[in-house]
């Protein structure tokens, strides 16, 4: 077990932080679910944070110049290489806590970026750091396709989902393939805290959050973030979608801690994926056989994360 | 007391890091800068160098997590070459505007394709607009001294851009010179600690690398032009006192038997060296030829450089990169914009020499100057030559 774990007690609904380090009045969308799980994460860290933030949603939302919706110190430097600005000021502090330059108190270091910033052209820069050990954590907000740049397709977009580059036509049913695992990736680098979280879950997000601060090394923690620009879904329904995403196990709620699977949330009367589906612009042209293929890989995937549960 | 010492370049180049105190070291290697950070590592690892040595996994996250550590107030180097510094020019261009200091040492070589690990300038003229201080250093003494002062400039607070310091690949990072490498405090005397004006710190948290929208954008690049043009009265105070301090004296540009010379090399970088003797040898044969190296690259020199060769009538400008489909090449470029429409002004010719580390011998120069002669009687069709190009 983590040792810096046994103090923590775990957020409690009545306990939740009142401060904002991420300010209202920002530009997010009406019912991001995205700034609404960043909310949450930053509620989770506290003030003594340094935010390194990738090009995406996010960054442009709350630092129009020369307005900031950020309370705590952030940097922003480009899209791919949050997790190297991290290196870079995780190495800092290191040296200068050494030299008696700054205060000894632990400050966080958080990297965040969108799924495209992350699994897609981030991964070297992640892996990098996560490989080199560098204490800190990543934070990868998952909208499931490239949002800031008007909707075009990631590598974790999921299967069959319409976006402006994976368009449905007469020789195409919209995305290909089927969403990276990400997570998957991180565990493989053998870092000592992956998670994966949903904003319908504040509690289990806001306490996956805190643990992956306060674990000594890298940290990976992967937030489900509804974007109903980009799905074509109702705003009101962000936290819905969210909640059904788990339910359905089309995003199942997991850590893996030193290596050992713990799953966060057993689903044993799954609801179908079209519960899911349904309701959201991306999916509806899906016909059944495409339906039905999800259906299977879906439970598919689930079954491996149950074993990978049991073996570990 | 400052030793003089038999050393690599690379070697000394690392020892004058030492000297600086770095404190955070990101770097990614690559031929011919690998001696620099081999040794600096040897540097951490043995506890003589307090500071944290990074081994990214690429140049593009070096100048990212050099990007992060200045912010985040430690004093950053880093050191690439060619195709590296290439890969990190996405994030070479975010710094300089930030006003994150930086001191990065560019071991010069030619850039792909073909392939090619040996000296020419190819690498640095693609970087040429990253909004950085640029010097370039023509012998290992003067690598060492360049550094210094990199990281002197670099954080003063009037200035507050990162450098890069331009030594030449292998001609200059694998050569074995005697050097002075000063002490500790002597170093220390001439280079004060980092005290950033911002940094990332909980306790007065800022906002770092915003959206420029289209209202403020303009004025940002502006400011951060203006920045660098301002940023040359602390470079040249900044050599004054290392004069004063250590006894060499460094200039923007340098002169060398100037007087009454009708036709001026004009150099960049270890070629000099050659050059001066080429100068020396057509001197002693009667021709009044002189040379005028360029140290300081970004911000260009412009008065320094009209004082130096103004009264010439012909420049034979050497440029250590080929510019495709361009007029000239980009020194060459320059000093023809500095000279436009100056009544008297010199005739300029560019010479494309020493690509992918072909030797520029005295002949060479010799040769450059009869053809730069010859032009100034008649004009040829373009306004630069590659030299010595085989024919078979």
């Amino acid at each position: 077990m983590i040792p810096e774990f046994e103090k923590f007690k775990g957020f409690k609904a009545k306990s939740i932080p009142k401060d904002e380090p991420l300010a209202p009045g920002h530009r997010a969308c009406q019912g991001c679910g995205e700034v609404l799980a960043l909310r949450m994460v930053m509620k989770a860290l506290g003030k003594d944070v340094i935010v390194c933030s990738a090009t995406g949603c996010m960054e442009i939302i709350t630092t129009p110049y020369p307005h900031t919706a950020w309370r705590v110190p952030w940097i922003h430097i480009a899209f791919e290489n949050a997790a190297a600005v991290a290196s870079g000021v995780e190495s800092a502090r290191k040296v200068l806590r050494r030299k008696g330059r700054i205060p000894k108190k632990h400050v966080d270091i958080m990297a965040v970026g969108g799924d495209g910033a992350t699994g897609d052209i981030g991964l070297q820069w992640i892996s990098g750091a996560f490989e080199r050990g560098h204490d800190f954590l990543y934070v990868c907000l998952d909208n499931e396709a490239y949002m800031n740049t008007g909707v075009q397709r990631s590598g974790c977009t999921p299967y069959g989902a319409m976006t402006t580059t994976s368009p449905p036509g007469s020789k195409s049913f919209g995305q290909v393939t089927w969403k990276k695992n990400v997570p998957a990736i991180a565990v493989a680098h053998n870092i000592p805290y992956v998670a994966t979280a949903s904003p319908a879950y504040y509690l289990d997000l806001m306490n996956k959050v805190k643990k992956a601060a306060l674990v000594k090394g890298p940290a990976y923690v992967h937030i489900y973030s509804p974007c109903p620009t980009g799905w074509g879904s109702a705003g009101e329904r962000s936290i819905e979608f969210a909640k059904l995403a788990v339910e359905t196990k089309v995003f199942p709620l997991y850590e893996v801690i030193e290596g050992r699977y713990i799953m966060s949330r057993k689903i044993n009367k799954p609801k179908p994926v079209t519960e899911y589906l349904k309701g959201q612009k991306r999916f509806r042209h899906l016909d059944e056989e495409h339906i039905d293929y999800i259906q299977k890989r879906v439970d598919a995937e689930y079954e491996k994360l149950l074993k990978l549960s049991e073996m570990t | 007391m400052a030793k003089r010492v038999g050393v690599e370049v690379s070697i000394a180049i690392a020892e004058a890091v030492k000297l600086a105190r770095a404190e955070v070291i990101p770097a990614y290697p690559i031929t011919p800068q690998t001696h620099i950070v081999e040794h600096l590592s040897e540097l951490v690892a043995n506890g003589e160098l307090d500071a944290e040595f990074i081994p990214v996994e690429s140049e593009h996250a070096a100048m990212s997590a050099c990007c992060g550590s200045s912010a985040a107030g430690a004093r950053t180097f880093t050191s690439s070459s060619s195709q590296g510094l290439s890969l990190m020019s996405e994030v070479l261009y975010i710094p300089a505007p930030m006003r994150l200091p930086i001191v990065n040492v560019v071991a010069n070589r030619a850039m792909s394709a073909p392939i090619s690990i040996w000296n020419d300038h190819q690498d640095i003229m693609v970087q040429r607009d990253i909004g950085w201080i640029q010097t370039f250093a023509e012998n290992g003494q003067e690598a060492v001294d360049l550094v210094l002062h990199a990281f002197r400039v670099s954080e003063d607070r009037r200035v507050s851009l990162p450098i890069i310091v331009n030594i030449d690949g292998f001609t200059l990072s694998h050569v074995i010179e005697p050097i002075e490498i000063p002490d500790q405090e002597e170093a220390d005397a001439y280079i004060p600690p980092f005290k950033p004006k911002f940094k990332l710190d909980p306790k007065k948290p800022i906002t770092m690398g915003p959206v420029g929208i289209p209202e403020v954008y303009t004025e940002a690049k502006v400011a951060h032009n203006e920045a660098l043009k301002n940023s040359k009265k602390v470079i040249l105070k900044a050599w004054k006192e290392f004069a004063e301090q250590f006894g060499r004296e460094y200039h923007p540009v340098e002169s060398y038997r100037t007087e009454d010379a009708e036709t001026i090399l004009v150099t960049m970088g270890s070629i000099s060296e050659t050059a001066m003797t080429a100068v020396d040898k057509m001197r002693d044969e009667g021709k009044n030829v002189g040379l005028v190296r360029i140290r300081l690259w970004r911000p260009f020199p412009g008065p320094e450089f009209r004082k130096a060769a103004g009264k010439a009538k012909v420049l034979a400008v050497i440029d250590r990169c080929l510019p495709p489909g361009a007029l000239c090449g980009p020194v060459g470029a320059e000093l023809r914009s500095l000279f436009y429409k100056i009544p008297g002004s010199p005739k300029i010719f560019s010479f494309v020499a020493g690509l992918g580390g072909r030797d520029v011998t005295v002949a060479r120069f010799e040769e450059i100057v009869d053809k730069a002669n010859k032009y100034a009687k008649k004009r040829p069709k373009e306004l630069y030559e590659v030299i010595g190009v085989r024919e078979k």
